[in-house]
């Protein structure tokens, strides 16, 4: 019991808004400690694990490329790009990532996109972009919602494609705990029940952003300026 | 042989160099916790694989400590124009070169043998494409619009300091969810769960699998640390034994659920914080508060879904 200590930690912490990154490390040494262990082997614990998960931030290893080129205008070009589709809108923009990111992923392609590759130098402007392009001038609070669904739609797709591709992380995942447990399935079969799943992420995903296209519909449109 | 130590080496002359300019930036009021932050993440992957697990703690904590005294803080000199050429869409060149070049590296790398040993690790051959990928793309990028040599670096610099110490979130997070791990954290809340919900019913034990993987994703931030331990605990006894489900089913959509619960937490770091910090938000849960209201239908979907398709028999 006393080794969920570290659980309630998180909670309280992230409940009151403590720097995360503070709350993660006292979390990890009270648990280490609750454990029976002494302060040494925690840091120690700690440092192992968190070493040995350095291959996390390879993320970050885009960004020279993405900032520099932002410096040559690319999210300029993406607003641009989107400004002359005239059937295009935000939600209907994202609609289409979030149709790309899953199928992309359920082919193996999930590292194809991500948050810092894609969402911030091309979705996220050519939703904006498309808000834009229709309204003209948008409010800093709508083009936050906007760059919030941006990142919303590529963590759906990303989330509720890749299962469908069979050997991806979490798939492998449930094969070899099975296993273990002497429970022998196929990978395809598995994928295959990720597939219903998928369906309705894409569904329920693409009502929300009908209804982000309304309000922003609702918040935005002007009457129509007639220039003398 | 290329191996992953290649992406730590790349990881610490981008964190090294923010470092150093950093330090040169007068302008930041908190440059030497900035200094310090980088500078010492930087050792973490230059020196992680050759110094002892407690020397690797320490380092973690000398980072938490530089947030925690004073925190860290941001340049204020505005961005100098850029003299680059404009060269109109072909910006986004570089930005595909990436992906064609990671996916074709993963595929094609691991058949690439140079005096009869394997030219990379194949089994990451991913993450040593994305790398090479990366270093192709900025290569082409300095090609296409000539920037000064340090641009990139700068330019680095300034996306890093936006995100912060969110920046190691997700790692830090990973080594918590280790340490649970090895606490034996999973076995006890298994054991709370099955003592305190009633599991009679074949419909309230599904809700309480799919659920319990939710919330249980929602605070180790990772549905993958919540799956052995919501499957042995209750899936593999009660929906599977008791009930005779399917285990297929029941693995697969549970494991669906969870997912739905790592867009509702903050804990998933690397997907609901770091955008927030990518994207200027200054409400750190103005993404989990978006999806919401999709992982909630959907955890409800999976549930039903569960339900009518894993006992038919």
């Amino acid at each position: 019991m006393l080794v969920l200590i570290g659980i309630a930690i998180v909670v309280v912490g992230f409940a009151l808004k403590r720097n995360p990154l503070v709350v993660i490390a006292v979390a990890a040494i009270a648990t280490g400690l609750a454990a029976g262990r002494g302060l040494y082997d925690v840091i120690a614990a700690f440092g192992k694990a968190f070493a040995s998960s350095r291959y996390v931030a390879i993320v970050w290893l885009v960004l020279p490329v993405i900032g520099m080129l932002e410096r040559a205008g690319l999210r300029e070009r993406a607003r641009d790009v989107i400004a002359k589709v005239s059937a295009a809108t935000t939600g209907r923009v994202l609609m289409a990532y979030v149709a790309l990111r899953q199928l992309s992923a359920a082919f193996g392609l999930a590292a194809l996109a991500g948050q810092a590759q894609t969402v911030r130098p091309l979705v996220a402007p050519m939703a904006e972009g498309a808000a834009e392009a229709r309204y003209g001038d948008v409010p800093l609070a709508t083009r936050r919602r906007i760059r919030a669904h941006a990142a919303a739609a590529d963590n759906v797709g990303v989330f509720f494609g890749e299962d469908v591709f069979v050997s991806i992380g979490s798939i492998l995942l449930i094969k070899s705990f099975l296993e273990q447990n002497k429970i022998i399935v196929e990978p395809w079969s598995l994928a295959v029940w990720a597939i219903p799943t998928a369906v309705f992420a894409f569904v329920i995903h693409a009502v929300r952003l009908v209804l982000l296209d309304r309000r922003l519909a609702r918040e935005l449109a002007a009457p129509p300026r007639t220039d003398a | 042989m290329i191996t992953l130590e290649f992406i730590n080496v790349l990881m610490g002359l981008l964190t090294g160099g923010v470092a150093v300019v950093n330090a040169c930036d007068a302008s930041n009021p908190r440059r030497i916790n900035n200094t310090v932050f980088w500078g010492v993440y930087a050792i973490s992957f230059f020196a992680g694989s050759y110094v002892s697990d407690f020397v690797n703690g320490c380092l973690v904590l000398v980072m938490v400590a530089s947030v925690v005294m004073g925190g860290l803080g941001q340049t204020t000199t505005a961005q100098p124009p850029s003299g680059e050429r404009n060269r109109g869409y072909w910006v986004f060149l570089p930005v595909l070169v990436i992906p064609v070049l990671t996916f074709s590296g993963s595929k094609l790398l691991k058949y690439v043998h140079i005096a009869g040993r394997p030219l990379v690790d194949v089994s990451q051959a991913t993450q040593i494409s994305l790398g090479l990928a990366t270093l192709v793309a900025l290569a082409v990028g300095f090609a296409m619009f000539r920037p000064p040599l340090l641009a990139p670096v700068r330019e680095a610099r300034r996306l890093l300091d936006s995100v912060g110490w969110a920046a190691v979130l997700p790692q830090s997070l990973a080594a918590l969810g280790a340490v649970f791990a090895a606490a034996g954290v999973g076995p006890v809340v298994a054991n709370l769960i099955q003592r305190w919900i009633p599991l009679d019913h074949a419909f309230v034990a599904v809700a309480t699998y799919t659920t319990g993987m939710a919330v249980f994703t929602m605070v180790m931030g990772n549905a993958f640390a919540a799956f052995p331990v919501m499957t042995a605990g209750i899936a593999l006894p009660i929906l599977v034994q008791h009930f005779g489900g399917d285990i297929v089913v029941i693995s697969a959509v549970g494991m669906l659920s969870g997912f739905c619960g790592t867009l509702m937490t903050p804990m998933a770091a690397n997907f609901n914080i770091v955008p927030t910090a990518l994207l200027d938000l200054p409400d750190q849960n103005a993404v989990v508060k978006v999806q919401i209201p999709t992982a909630v239908p959907l955890l409800i979907a999976n549930t039903l879904l569960m339900y009518f398709t894993a006992f038919r028999h």
